[in-house]
């Protein structure tokens, strides 16, 4: 095993790579609604209209029901694992635009991912597919998967095994480079690998 | 807690979302003239209601609304004569009454000062959270006399909003106020989608680091994952009977359509090509789906009757054309094209087939019908911020909003809604 490919993780991004295991790359077959994200679901908290009379001094006389307009709030920001797994080992594969062709100068990246993973079956990675802004956001969410699976692909025939494999796609949603000229979009144009 | 997250959203940590402000090009729609009475009381109340429902009927580009010197209000014996010589069509008054058990009675009148005669009378009970609705229910109802259109300006509109790195998605009322969070996240959103009854949202949340659907319920705030499966869960679309949604999943490696049932369970696929088939949108007769596909070189918005039909090319001129949005009576299709770099609001007659351009801004994006049929709202780019903007169908009247220091982005407008009680 190459050593340069060991990367001690923190028990921080261990954990986080325990929930994104739990929560991702489930089988077709299996019902997603059974899996719950690990964020606060609140229940309604029941008005009791005496107490509520109380305190306005009113009287009661109707039922207290919801407000129609009431839209509660959900806030993620406390979650545990948010943001990127900073630790991991990360390397690109960028594209030219309308394409999902791994040229040969990225070649390398690939290959030196696929040895690992064939090296070690219980190792996992995931491919993160992404577009330059141009075009619309679920069209390319769509051109980044493509992107992502075709760098999954050519793992997978240079020896990784599929199921240690995930590709992903961010589409146009989280850029690497800000800016509207060719140099921003070539940077944006990308399949990132991370160990998971 | 739950009183901890309410304030936390009640600090202007979320930007605060300003109103849809109107401009008008082009030649203006003759506009009726209508003195609009402050109702009595109402500065007693958290709302005040006659100038919400006043900049409803301004904000439609089909009213010009006067002042009333006088103290009115429904019960008032009025000289209509006295206001049609002062140029109005129409007069409205009302009151705004404080009940015993905390709710409000928001009363009001319409008269025809031209023809003499009284138009409408009613009286709503809500609750304080529920007076802004109670306004826009009116403003609704005055526009119908008065036109015999259906307004939307009781209706909400579900938006995200990008601030630095962080992200939230924000319901407003039609008019862009009253805005409140339903979701905040580190993470990117998108592609939220009303259920038809207004009272859930389906979106992607990239919180998991992958594009995952989930289904939130608006009142309560509970939240559940539609879909998880391999690779990438996007572009949920609600059937009209509330009872499936259909959706992007890239479970065999493309983007294909597939639908499932709204309380979760197992996905029945309903495209099969090797192209990216996307963005599916519901006919309102739940009969056929429009969906995106690049089968044919570019992208296309395609039509697929349900539930094995061949899919068929709806647009044929340029190049890509993506983001269908489809009118309630289901004759009118709405979808951003490419021209040269530009990305345009377009719509396309299914019946004659006529392309109509509706904007002259070059980033246009996401784009949605409001429940009548008449307006859409979609997002824009102006001197260098995302903006919402909506449009009449003629692109004559426009109203912008700007949100500032945020970006606001993929607009869905909801749906009517019956009134409680």
């Amino acid at each position: 095993m190459n050593p340069s490919f060991k990367r001690p993780l923190s028990l921080g991004s261990m954990f986080a790579l325990t929930l994104t295991l739990a929560l991702a790359g489930c089988q077709t077959t299996k019902p997603a609604a059974s899996v719950q994200a690990p964020v606060e679901t609140r229940s309604p908290v029941p008005i009791d209209p005496a107490a509520a009379a109380a305190a306005t001094g009113a009287a009661v006389s109707a039922p207290v029901v919801a407000p129609m307009s009431r839209v509660s709030t959900v806030d993620l920001s406390q979650s545990p694992e948010n943001g990127a797994l900073a630790s991991a080992a990360m390397r690109v594969v960028y594209f030219d635009f309308d394409s999902f062709v791994v040229k040969d100068e990225f070649r390398g990246v690939v290959e030196g991912h696929a040895k690992a993973l064939a090296a070690d079956r219980n190792r996992k990675l995931v491919i993160e597919g992404h577009t330059d802004e141009r075009g619309g956001r679920e069209y390319n969410l769509a051109l980044g998967q493509k992107r992502a699976e075709a760098v999954a692909r050519s793992l997978a025939l240079l020896g990784a095994g599929s199921g240690q494999v995930e590709a992903v796609s961010f589409g146009k949603e989280r850029p690497a480079a800000q800016g509207s000229d060719e140099s921003a979009w070539a940077r944006n144009r990308r399949a990132e690998l991370k160990d998971r | 807690m739950v009183a901890a997250l309410a304030a936390g959203a009640a600090v202007a940590a979320w930007p605060a979302a300003a109103q849809f402000r109107i401009e008008i090009s082009g030649v203006g729609a003759t506009q009726l003239p209508l003195a609009v009475a402050a109702f009595r009381d109402e500065t007693k109340s958290p709302v005040p209601v006659s100038q919400v429902l006043r900049a409803d009927l301004e904000r439609s580009g089909r009213f010009r609304t006067l002042n009333v010197a006088a103290a009115l209000d429904e019960r008032s014996t009025i000289k209509l004569t006295d206001y049609k010589a002062q140029g109005a069509d129409a007069l409205v008054a009302g009151s705004v009454s404080r009940l015993a058990d905390g709710r409000w009675d928001v009363r009001f009148k319409l008269w025809d000062a031209v023809k003499g005669e009284e138009l409408l009378a009613q009286s709503k009970v809500v609750q304080s959270a529920d007076l802004r609705l109670a306004a826009h229910r009116i403003a609704d109802e005055i526009h119908f006399k008065l036109t015999g259109e259906r307004a939307v300006y009781a209706t909400r509109i579900a938006y995200v909003v990008k601030t630095g790195r962080r992200f939230s998605l924000l319901i407003t009322d039609a008019d862009g106020e009253g805005a409140q969070v339903a979701l905040a996240s580190p993470e990117p959103l998108i592609s939220p989608a009303w259920s038809p009854d207004g009272g859930k949202l389906a979106y992607v949340s990239f919180e998991t680091q992958k594009a995952v659907v989930w289904v939130q319920d608006m009142s309560s705030g509970q939240r559940r994952m539609l879909a998880n499966f391999r690779g990438s869960n996007s572009a949920p679309a609600w059937s009209p009977d509330g009872k499936t949604l259909a959706m992007t999943l890239s479970t065999d490696g493309l983007a294909q359509l597939f639908t499932m049932p709204a309380a979760g369970g197992t996905p029945t696929r309903l495209t099969r090509s090797s192209a990216i088939d996307t963005e599916p949108v519901f006919a309102p007769d739940g009969r056929s789906l429009f969906f995106v596909s690049d089968r044919g070189g570019g992208p296309q918005v395609y039509r697929l009757v349900l539930p094995s039909g061949v899919p068929e090319r709806v647009t044929f001129s340029g190049s890509y054309n993506i983001s269908p949005t489809i009118s309630a009576d289901g004759k009118l299709l709405a979808y951003i094209t490419r021209q040269g770099g530009a990305f345009k609001l377009a719509t396309h007659d299914l019946e004659t087939g006529q392309v109509t351009l509706i904007t002259d801004t070059s980033d246009d994006e996401s784009p949605s019908f409001a429940p009548n049929g008449k307006l859409l709202v979609y997002a824009s780019r102006v001197q260098g911020a995302d903006v919402l903007m909506t449009s009449t169908l003629d692109g004559k009247i426009k109203t912008r909003l700007v949100s500032s220091g945020a970006d606001v982005r993929e607009p869905a407008w909801g749906p009517f809604t019956a009134a409680a009680g």
